[in-house]
């Protein structure tokens, strides 16, 4: 696996990192607010950017406001950097940001990612950026954004313990396994964007700061360092963190997500670490 | 063993090539210039423009070039642009009132001040391919010119509230009206913001909308009181002139739908309106507007809104077409770590409803 990736010429046409500063002045106070309020999502001016709704405008927005010439970024979709989405979003920063790139979680200072959390722990000082597509934890459940508001405000969230209790009384356990709702600071129930219900722990008390955005939705949100973040659960049936109970057979891990491949057209699989530069850490590539 | 896929970058320079190619055609066939775009497939830019939300001819004909004629693709190619520009000043209130007509048409009155102008319209065409224009190099027929009507053309809704007939829409005060584009949509949205977000909305979307109105889902009775096309005067003024100067003409398409009102306690029956404006010539975009503004209205009228175009949260947040490109087209993008967890979570669900179903009879047995 590369490292660092070296800045490339500049990219005179555009402002640096894409926005004019106005617009990443606005971010950026959205940004603060949201760090106030824990879990709370802040209402943002969210613009149109050249990669489209759904590939991640509100991580790139986001990105592109608290960027800096002196930042390493990496970019992971799905757990990985060589996924095409992260390599486009890695190359639009690369040229409209010239910002040296990595691919190496300890390295980077911002990791912009999209449904994981890298495996190795996080530090202080750096930040993860989410791309989010629904910011409203109770969308399913209740759609109008007028009603959610309320409903918010009122710290009511029986909506959701219902649905909870009814997937434990119907099935057994939780009906969801990504995108597992969560009480941030005892206060907000939020949606974690769609990780998976493994990565949920990861944002507990984490020492980095964890922002979220969503460009079509027009939200940003945040857990700052050293938050308390609980997944949605009953004390009789605590929230079960899932993953395939197989090893990776790249690297051998026993406790990373694990992605499943087929292998062939008889049934036959295997299963590999989803964070890619995790795997090639194990492997002391 | 197992070699994970790579080759994500390589993959898309290639696929771009192709794209770039496939762009072009057959290069033993001239290639389109922007510029016969606009000429020769200007309602396509006209379109491009208003739900890119720019006007400029030149950029939304190459945005249609580059889109290789994906109208949804130039208008989010263009959008993308005009988010680089910097916003210097906000020009005054176009005035449709002083428009230069190309087309004026009232479908509520026969004749009226500055008549009927059909201008240059798909209206009472008969629909059959017209086979003489696969044969190029047919100069179209001249059109004959018509003396130019006598003094204004006043807008049919102002007779109307002359009369007492129409609601005034009264002006807006002197603080700035919300801009869509720099701010979110609230909720409930005043109606400067619904026509914004209206005004940019897809055209399929906005067209089904309001002829869900007029088919019982939303109890519409609209008549086309003026629909009006033609060039306006845009006016701008500097702070430090402090006076308005023009910087220049564009065409846009004015729709006034009216609709009736039943009255309330307060207010006595009248007719109410329903507005559209469009960039450019569009008048199925701004007859739909026109359509689905007059729906939004009726919490306000103290109407019973049961049907989806009285929805504001569900017209206005479903209205853009480069939102619902996005959000419906990267289901392509990979998604196999959440469908990992799907696997998981149906695997062990799967392995309690077996359980469950092997110790049934027992349970059967025993009732």
């Amino acid at each position: 696996m590369n490292a660092i990736t070296p800045r490339n010429a500049p990219e005179n046409a555009y402002n640096f990192a894409y926005l004019d500063e106005a617009t990443k002045r606005m971010i950026r106070r959205a940004i603060l607010k949201a760090i106030a309020i824990p879990g709370h999502q802040i209402p943002f001016g969210a613009r149109e950017m050249p990669l489209p709704y759904g590939w991640g405008t509100g991580g790139i927005q986001v990105t592109a406001a608290i960027l800096g010439p002196r930042d390493v970024l990496k970019v992971i979709d799905q757990g990985a950097d060589d996924t095409t989405n992260a390599v486009s979003i890695r190359r639009f920063f690369a040229r409209v940001a010239n910002v040296q790139t990595t691919t190496r979680t300890g390295e980077a200072t911002i990791i912009q990612t999209r449904h994981r959390i890298p495996e190795r722990p996080l530090t202080e000082g750096q930040v993860m950026v989410f791309q989010v597509p629904m910011p409203e934890p109770l969308f399913r459940l209740e759609p109008r954004l007028a009603e959610t508001r309320r409903l918010h405000a009122l710290g009511d969230y029986s909506l959701a313990q219902v649905k909870l209790y009814e997937d434990i009384a119907k099935q057994g356990e939780s009906g969801s396994s990504y995108n597992h709702p969560v009480m941030v600071g005892g206060r907000y129930l939020m949606s974690p964007s769609p990780i998976p219900g493994f990565d949920n722990p990861k944002l507990h008390n984490s020492p980095a700061l964890m922002l979220f955005g969503a460009g079509r939705e027009k939200k940003i949100y945040a857990v700052p360092p050293y938050t308390t973040v609980e997944s949605l659960d009953f004390e009789d049936h605590p929230f079960r963190p899932v993953r395939a109970p197989q090893r990776c057979s790249a690297c051998g891990s026993a406790t990373s997500y694990l992605d499943e491949i087929i292998a062939d057209d008889k049934g036959g699989r295997i299963f590999v670490c989803s964070d890619t530069d995790h795997c090639a850490e194990t492997q002391g590539l | 063993m197992y070699v994970a896929v790579k080759g994500g970058d390589a993959a898309i320079s290639a696929a771009h090539a192709w794209l770039g190619q496939r762009r072009r055609g057959d290069e033993a066939l001239p290639e389109l210039s922007a510029d016969q775009i606009d000429e020769q497939l200007g309602l396509a830019v006209d379109r491009v423009m208003a739900e890119g939300s720019c006007h400029d001819r030149g950029l939304a004909a190459l945005a249609i070039k580059q889109a290789r004629g994906d109208l949804i693709e130039a208008a989010f190619l263009l959008r993308a642009y005009r988010n680089t520009l910097s916003r210097f000043a906000a020009c005054e209130p176009i005035d449709t009132g002083a428009m230069r007509v190309q087309r004026r048409i009232s479908a509520t009155y026969k004749d009226l001040p500055g008549g009927q102008v059909l201008g240059p319209t798909f209206d009472y065409t008969h629909r059959l391919l017209d086979f003489a224009l696969a044969a190029e190099g047919v100069p179209p027929p001249e059109p004959e010119e018509a003396e130019a009507a006598e003094g204004t053309m006043p807008r049919v809704t102002e007779l109307l509230a002359r009369e007492g007939l129409m609601a005034r829409d009264m002006p807006g005060g002197d603080e700035a009206p919300p801009d869509l584009t720099r701010e979110p949509l609230p909720f409930p949205t005043p109606r400067p913001l619904r026509l914004q977000s209206l005004a940019r909305g897809d055209e399929g979307f906005l067209l089904g909308l309001g002829y869900s109105t007029q088919r019982g889902y939303g109890n519409a009775h609209p008549f086309v009181a003026e629909l009006r096309m033609g060039e306006v005067e845009v006016f701008l003024a500097p702070s430090e002139l402090g006076f308005a100067i023009s910087i220049g003409d564009i065409a846009v398409t004015e729709c006034q739908m009216v609709n009736q009102f039943a009255g309330s306690a307060q207010n006595p029956p009248q007719f109410t309106r329903g507005y559209g404006l469009a960039m450019g010539h569009g008048e199925r975009r701004a007859m739909s507007m026109a359509l689905v503004d007059r729906a939004l209205m009726s919490k306000e009228m103290g109407e019973e809104a049961t049907a989806p175009a009285q929805d504001a949260e569900f017209v206005l947040l479903h209205a853009d077409n480069v939102e619902a490109t996005g959000f419906v087209e990267h289901l392509k993008l990979p998604h196999h770590v959440d469908f990992q967890s799907e696997l998981e979570k149906l695997r062990s669900i799967r392995a309690r409803w077996q359980a469950d179903r092997e110790a049934a009879p027992v349970q059967e047995a025993a009732e």
